[in-house]
C-alpha cells in the first residue's frame, strides 16, 4: 500500500546479475505450450506474431498482384472475370493497406519501442494482446471471405454509390466496412499503448531531445491515428448503417450526397499514407546513422519535419478529388497544401544525404535498402508534386500513372526500409543473422524488378489506361508494355522470395549475433539477443542521444525495482525524471476473450442491427473480467 | 554491457496519481480518439446542412422538453462528479461509495431522458439524411454515457469489495470521472446542433 | 553509362509510340489537352533535373574520398548546415515555382462563356448516353457512345450519372471530370482539327468499367450540320424484306422494353437509343466494331462478350439473329 514495506522486498539491488536474472525471469516469463501463447502480455511475443502476420498477408497480397498481372498482360485475356478480378484487386489493396502496411509498421513499434526508450513492456500490455486477436480476426474475416467468392469488390476505397445499398449486392462492402472495424480498433489500440510507452515510460535521463528518431516518428504516427481513424471508423459505420437499416447518408435523393463519403474516407485515407511513411522515415534514419558510423545529422530538423509532415497531412485529403468538380479555389488551396509537404520531405532527405557524406557509409543490406530507398521515393514524392497540381492531375487521375506513383511511394517508401529494417533488427528478435549474400540477392532482384514493373505503369497512364479494369482491347497500344509489366513482375517475386527463403534459413541456422552486431548506439542493443522476458537486468540511465555511442564501456542504470513484482519505471514526460515504480500486468485470458466476444458482435452486426444491444454483453462481461483486480503483488500500490 | 548504478529508485511509490498514471493518460487518449469522432460527426451535420435547400428535411425541429432536461441534468452532475473526483484524491472511502452511487443515478436518469429524446425528434433515421444523423450524433452519445454508466457500476461493485481500499482504484474513480465530464462536455455542441441549429 | 543510355532509348521509344495511341494525354489536339501538355512536359523536366540532382549528391556521397576515422568537426557540421538549409530554401523555391505555374494554367483552362452548342452526357452502367437539347423539342435527340462535334468551337458538356459514380475522359481533347449522382458538371471541349478521339470511362463503376469507351469524332461544321440533321431524323423505314422481318420482331421481343427507335413504338429508356445506331462506328460502348456480324454475335450473347451487363441474352434462332441485325445496320 504504502513504500513502509520496501526494505523487505527483493528488488535488483539486492543480487548479483545470474540472481537477479533468475528471478526476474521467474516473474516475468511467458510459460511455454498454448496456454502461454493464449496468455502472454509480452510486447516482443506479441510484436513477433504481429510482424509474422502482417508479412503472411504481404505474401497473400503478392499473390494477387500476379493474378492481375497475369491477366492483364494481354489484351482481353480470360484468365480471370470481371467479378473475380474486381474482387482481387479490392483484396489487393485491402488488404495491403489494412492488413499488412499500417500492421507492419505498429508492430515493428511494438516490439521496438519498449526497448528503444528502455522500458521492461508497452503500456497496457493487455491491451496489446487484445489488439493482435482482433487484427487476426479482421484479416481472417477478410479472406474467408474471398475464399468463399463474397469477397469485397467495389475498390479498396469503396466509393458509393457503388458500394452502397442499391448498387452493391449482398454482403461484400457489409464485410469490407466490418474488416475496416477490426483492423482501425486494433491499430487504434496500439497507438494509445505508443504515445503513453512514449510519454511515461522512458528510461530516466531520456528528455524528449534524446529519444531515438525511430521512436519519434512512432509518436507522430501515433497521434495520426488517434486523430484520423474516426474518420474512417464514422464513414464505415454509416456505410453499414445506410445498407443494414436504410439510413441515407449517402442517398442524393434524400439529402444525402455520393461525395461526403470521399471527404470522410480521404480525411482518414490521406493521413493514412503517413501513417504508413512515417515510420519508415525513423527506420531510414535509424540504419543510416549505424551504416554511416555517425549520428544523424540534423536530429531537431528531421523532428521538425516529422511534425510537420504529420501536421500537413490533415491537410491535403481533397487531392484525391480533383476531378469530381469542387470549386476552383478549394482545390488551389489543396494544390499548394500537397505541394507543400514537399518540403518536410525534402528537409528529410537532405539531412540524410547530410549524414551519409560526413559518415563513413557501411554497404550492409540494410544499408542497401535504405539507398534504394532513396532512389526510388524521391521518384515516387517527384510524381507526387506533378499530381498535387489540379490540371496535371485531370490527365493522370484514376489512370495507371497514380497505381505507379503510389507504388513507388508505399513500396519505395515505406517498404525499403521496412525490408533494411528486418535485416537490420531480425538479429536482435531472433538472435542470429540473416544472410549479407541472400540480402543482395534479394535487394538487387527487389530494387531491378520494382522499377521495371512500375516505371512503365507512368507511361501507360499518359497514353490513356485507366485503372482497375480487367482488360483493354487489342487495338489499344498498351499491350507490349503490359506484358513487360507483368514479366517484371516476376523479377519482383522472386525477390521476395529470396528474402522469405533468407528469413526462414536464418531463423534456423543464422550465425550467431550477440548483443550489438552493428555497433548500433540505440538501447536495445544494450541487453542480449534476443532479449530476456523482462528486457533489462536493470532500467537503464540515459544522459545523451545515442547512448551507447556515449558511453561505450559501460550502462548506466537504475536500481531498486522489485524483483518479486512486474515493475518498470514511469517517468515524467518532458525530463524523464522516475515518478513511480508503476507494475506491470501479468499474464491474463481476458483479451483473447474479449476479442472473441467483440469479434462476435462486429460479425454478427453485419446482418442484424440487434447484435450491437445482445452482442455487447459478453463484450462487458469479458471487460469485466479483465479489469476486475487479482490478487496479485501487481496491484499492490 | 557491464552496469553502474547511478540511481536508486527503491524509494518511489508502487503506483503513481493523476498523470503519474499511464491509465489517466490513456483516458486522455481515449477522449482524443472520440472527441475526434463527435468533432467529425458535428462536421458532417454541417456539410449536409450546405447541400440542403432547407434544414430541417422535411421535419419540424426536434422537441425541445427532454433534450434540454437531459442536459440541465448532464450539466448538474459535474457538481457530485467533481466532488467525487476530489475525495477519490483524498483517498476517502466512505464518500466515494456515496459519491459513486449518486453517479450512478446520474447516468442512468439521463438514459430514461434520452428514449423520450428519440421518441421527439419527429423524424425516423431513414426518412432522410438530416433524420440520419441526427439519430447517429444522438446514439453515438448514448453510447457514451451507456458505456460510462457501466463503467460507474462496476466501480461502485468494486469499492464495496475487499479490493476497494487501495489507491489504484481511487485513480479508477478519477478517470472515470475525468471521462463523465468528457462525455457532459461532448454533449454541448450535440445539444446545440440537433436542438437550436433547427431553429435558427 | 551504357545502361542509362539503353534506358532513356526504351523510354523515348515507348514515349514516341506513345503519342500516336488516339486516346494519349500525349497526343493532345483539343485546345485544353494542348495546355496540359505542355504543363505535364514541364514539369516532368524540373522533376526529372531534380531527381538527377539528387542522384548524383548520393552518389558522391557514397564514392567520395575520406580520410579514415573522420568524425564530424562542429565546423564541417556547420558547413553541411549551410548546404542543407540552401537546398531546402532551393526547394522551396521549386515547390512555389511549380504551384505557381499550376495556378496558371488551371486559370488557362476555364469554363468558356462562349460555347453555341450543349451536349448533356448521362453515365449509365456501362454506356454513355449523349442528349443534344434544342429549345424546339422536334429538334432534340439521343444518341449513345458516339458524340460528333463541330470542329474549332467550344462545346459545353454536362455531365451527370443516372446510377453510379462515372467520369468523362478523352484525353486528347481535355482533363477528365466525374459525373456523379445527384450533381451536374460541367467542363468544356474544343476540337482544333477534325478527327476520332477515343475516351474511356476513369472512375471504377463496376463490372463492365473495363468496356465503357466513347468516341468523339470532330467534323467541319457542315459535316456536322449534317450529322445532326441525320440524327434528328425519325428511323429510317428500310424496304429490305430481312430489315422489315426484324424490325416486326424487334417490337413483339423484348427489345422495344429497354430501347428506344423513334418513329416506332418502340420507347423503352433503360438502355441506348438505338434510332440511328445503324450510323455509328462501334457497339457496345466501343467493345465492337459496327459490323452485320458484330450485331448479330452482341445480340445474340450478349452476356459472354460483356459479361454482367445490363442486357440479357434473349434466346433467338438464327434466323431471327439475320433478320434483326439486319434491321439494327438498316438503321442510319
Amino acid at each position: 500500500m504504502t513504500n513502509d514495506n520496501k526494505p523487505a522486498q527483493p528488488t535488483d539491488l539486492m543480487f548479483g546479475d545470474d540472481e537477479l536474472e533468475r528471478r526476474l525471469a521467474q516473474t516475468w516469463r511467458t510459460p511455454a505450450g498454448v496456454w502461454g501463447a493464449l496468455t502472454t502480455v509480452d510486447h516482443k511475443i506479441i510484436g513477433r506474431r504481429y510482424i509474422v502476420t502482417a508479412f503472411v498477408f504481404l505474401a497473400l497480397g503478392g499473390l494477387l498482384a500476379l493474378a492481375m498481372r497475369l491477366q492483364l498482360a494481354q489484351p482481353e485475356a480470360r484468365f480471370i472475370g470481371p467479378d473475380r478480378y474486381n474482387q482481387i484487386f479490392t483484396m489487393h489493396g485491402s488488404n495491403m493497406m489494412f492488413l499488412f502496411a499500417v500492421p507492419v509498421m505498429e508492430a515493428m513499434a511494438v516490439y521496438l519501442v519498449p526497448l528503444m526508450v528502455g522500458t521492461r513492456n508497452i503500456a497496457f500490455p493487455r491491451l496489446n494482446a487484445f489488439s493482435y486477436w482482433i487484427y487476426l480476426a479482421g484479416g481472417l474475416l477478410l479472406w474467408i471471405s474471398f475464399a468463399l467468392d463474397t469477397a469485397p469488390d467495389v475498390g479498396w476505397f469503396a466509393y458509393v454509390p457503388l458500394s452502397g445499398p442499391q448498387y452493391g449486392a449482398g454482403k461484400r462492402a457489409d464485410l469490407w466496412a466490418q474488416m475496416i472495424t477490426f483492423t482501425e480498433v486494433a491499430a487504434l489500440a496500439v497507438a494509445v499503448e505508443i504515445v503513453v510507452t512514449v510519454f511515461k515510460q522512458r528510461a530516466p535521463g531520456m528528455s524528449l531531445d534524446r529519444i531515438p528518431l525511430f521512436v519519434w516518428s512512432m509518436l507522430v504516427t501515433a497521434f495520426l491515428v488517434i486523430m484520423a481513424m474516426p474518420a474512417i471508423m464514422l464513414a464505415s459505420s454509416t456505410l453499414i448503417l445506410d445498407r443494414l437499416v436504410g439510413t441515407h447518408f449517402y442517398n442524393p435523393t434524400e439529402g444525402g450526397d455520393a461525395l461526403l463519403w470521399q471527404h470522410l474516407f480521404w480525411f482518414f485515407g490521406h493521413p493514412e499514407v503517413y501513417i504508413i511513411f512515417l515510420p519508415a522515415v525513423g527506420m531510414v534514419s535509424t540504419i543510416i546513422a549505424t551504416f554511416s558510423r555517425r549520428p544523424v545529422f540534423g536530429y531537431l530538423p528531421l523532428v521538425m519535419a516529422l511534425i510537420a509532415t504529420g501536421l500537413l497531412a490533415f491537410g491535403l485529403w481533397v487531392h484525391h478529388m480533383f476531378v469530381v468538380g469542387l470549386p476552383k479555389l478549394g482545390e488551389s488551396f489543396f494544390t499548394a497544401s500537397s505541394m507543400a509537404i514537399a518540403i518536410p520531405a525534402g528537409i528529410q532527405i537532405f539531412c540524410w544525404l547530410a549524414t551519409l557524406w560526413g559518415g563513413q557509409p557501411v554497404l550492409k543490406t540494410p544499408m542497401l535498402f535504405v539507398l534504394g530507398f532513396i532512389v526510388t521515393f524521391v521518384i515516387g514524392g517527384l510524381t507526387g508534386v506533378m499530381v498535387a497540381s489540379v490540371p496535371f492531375d485531370t490527365q493522370v487521375h484514376d489512370t495507371y500513372f497514380v497505381v505507379a506513383h503510389f507504388h513507388y511511394v508505399l513500396v519505395g517508401g515505406a517498404v525499403f526500409p521496412l525490408l533494411g529494417a528486418i535485416y537490420y533488427w531480425f538479429p536482435k528478435i531472433s538472435g542470429r543473422m540473416m544472410s549479407e549474400t541472400l540480402g543482395r540477392w534479394a535487394f538487387a532482384l527487389i530494387f531491378a524488378g520494382f522499377n521495371l514493373t512500375f516505371f512503365p505503369m507512368h507511361i501507360l497512364g499518359l497514353e490513356g489506361m485507366p485503372r482497375r479494369i480487367y482488360t483493354y482491347q487489342p487495338e489499344m497500344p498498351w499491350a507490349g508494355m503490359n506484358m513487360f509489366v507483368s514479366f517484371s513482375a516476376l523479377i519482383l517475386s522472386l525477390g521476395f522470395l529470396v528474402f522469405f527463403v533468407d528469413v526462414i534459413r536464418s531463423t534456423r541456422s543464422g550465425q550467431i549475433a550477440g548483443e550489438n552486431p552493428w555497433g548500433a548506439s540505440t538501447l536495445e542493443w544494450a541487453t542480449s539477443s534476443p532479449p530476456p522476458c523482462f528486457n533489462f537486468r536493470r532500467i537503464p540511465v540515459v544522459g545523451a542521444r545515442d547512448p551507447l555511442w556515449s558511453q561505450p564501456e559501460e550502462l548506466t542504470v537504475a536500481g531498486g525495482l522489485r524483483t518479486d513484482r512486474r515493475e518498470l519505471i514511469v517517468s515524467s514526460v518532458v525530463e524523464a525524471q522516475p515518478e513511480a515504480s508503476e507494475s506491470s500486468p501479468r499474464n491474463s485470458i481476458w483479451p483473447l476473450l474479449a476479442a472473441l466476444a467483440t469479434t462476435v458482435m462486429l460479425i454478427w452486426s453485419i446482418f442484424s442491427p440487434w447484435a450491437v444491444i445482445w452482442g455487447s454483453i459478453p463484450i462487458g462481461i469479458t471487460l469485466t473480467g479483465w479489469f476486475w483486480p487479482k490478487q496479485t503483488p501487481e496491484d499492490e500500490s | 554491457m557491464k552496469e553502474r548504478v547511478v540511481l536508486d529508485v527503491s524509494r518511489l511509490p508502487p503506483h503513481g496519481m493523476g498523470r503519474a498514471s499511464p491509465t489517466w493518460w490513456g483516458t486522455c487518449a481515449f477522449m482524443l480518439i472520440e472527441g475526434s469522432g463527435f468533432a467529425l460527426a458535428i462536421a458532417v451535420y454541417f456539410y449536409l446542412m450546405s447541400l440542403a435547400p432547407h434544414w430541417p428535411i422535411d421535419a419540424p425541429a426536434p422537441g425541445l422538453v427532454p433534450g434540454t432536461t437531459l442536459t440541465a441534468i448532464l450539466l448538474a452532475s459535474v457538481v457530485p462528479n467533481i466532488l467525487l473526483s476530489r475525495w477519490a484524491r483524498q483517498r476517502d472511502l466512505r464518500k466515494v461509495r456515496i459519491g459513486l452511487i449518486v453517479m450512478s443515478v446520474f447516468g442512468a436518469v439521463p438514459l430514461i431522458l434520452r428514449g423520450f429524446e428519440f421518441a421527439v425528434l419527429n423524424i425516423r433515421w431513414d426518412d432522410n439524411a438530416y433524420g440520419s444523423i441526427i439519430w447517429t450524433m444522438l446514439g453515438l452519445h448514448t453510447t457514451h454515457i451507456v458505456t460510462d454508466l457501466i463503467d460507474t457500476l462496476v466501480l461502485t461493485g468494486l469499492m464495496f469489495s475487499k479490493h476497494a481500499d487501495n489507491p489504484r482504484r481511487f485513480g479508477d474513480v478519477e478517470d472515470n470521472a475525468m471521462y463523465w465530464n468528457f462525455v457532459v462536455v461532448a454533449w454541448i455542441p450535440l445539444y446545440a446542433c440537433i436542438y437550436w441549429v433547427p431553429r435558427l | 553509362m551504357k545502361a542509362g543510355a539503353a534506358v532513356v532509348l526504351f523510354v523515348s521509344a515507348i514515349l514516341i509510340a506513345g503519342c500516336n495511341g488516339a486516346q494519349s494525354a500525349l497526343n493532345a489536339e483539343g485546345a485544353a489537352a494542348v495546355q496540359l501538355k505542355h504543363l505535364i512536359i514541364g514539369i516532368v523536366v524540373v522533376c526529372s533535373v531534380v531527381w538527377a540532382l539528387v542522384m548524383v549528391v548520393l552518389v558522391l556521397a557514397l564514392l567520395r574520398a575520406r580520410t579514415p576515422r573522420e568524425s564530424p568537426s562542429s565546423e564541417s557540421e556547420r558547413r553541411m548546415g549551410k548546404l542543407v538549409t540552401a537546398a531546402v530554401a532551393a526547394t522551396v523555391v521549386i515547390i512555389a515555382g511549380l504551384t505557381i505555374a499550376s495556378f496558371y494554367a488551371t486559370r488557362g483552362l476555364g469554363m468558356s462563356e462562349d460555347a453555341t452548342l450543349a451536349i448533356k452526357v448521362r453515365g449509365q452502367q456501362w454506356w454513355w448516353q449523349f442528349i443534344y437539347d434544342d429549345v424546339d423539342p422536334a429538334k432534340s435527340f439521343q444518341t449513345a457512345n458516339e458524340m460528333h462535334i463541330p470542329v474549332g468551337v467550344d462545346i459545353r458538356i454536362e455531365l451527370e450519372s443516372s446510377d453510379v459514380i462515372h467520369s468523362f475522359w478523352v484525353p486528347s481533347l481535355a482533363g477528365k471530370r466525374d459525373l456523379i449522382p445527384g450533381r451536374q458538371n460541367v467542363i468544356t471541349i474544343r476540337a482544333e482539327r477534325p478527327g476520332v478521339y477515343r475516351g474511356q470511362c476513369a472512375e471504377f463503376c463496376g463490372l463492365q468499367h473495363s468496356h465503357m469507351a466513347l468516341f468523339v469524332i470532330a467534323e467541319d461544321m457542315a459535316a456536322y450540320q449534317r450529322w445532326a440533321a441525320a440524327q434528328r431524323a425519325s428511323s429510317v423505314s428500310s424496304a429490305d424484306p430481312e430489315a422489315t422481318a426484324g424490325k416486326a420482331l424487334f417490337m413483339r421481343k423484348p427489345c422495344a422494353a429497354c430501347h428506344t427507335i423513334r418513329g416506332t413504338e418502340a420507347s423503352g429508356s433503360t438502355g441506348p437509343d438505338l434510332t440511328h445506331v445503324g450510323s455509328r462506328q462501334t457497339i457496345a460502348a466501343g467493345l465492337l466494331d459496327n459490323t452485320r456480324g458484330s450485331l448479330a454475335a452482341w445480340i445474340a450473347d450478349p452476356q459472354t462478350l460483356k459479361p454482367g451487363n445490363n442486357m440479357p441474352m434473349v434466346p433467338l434462332s438464327s434466323d431471327e439473329l439475320r433478320q434483326l441485325s439486319a434491321y439494327m445496320e438498316s438503321l442510319k
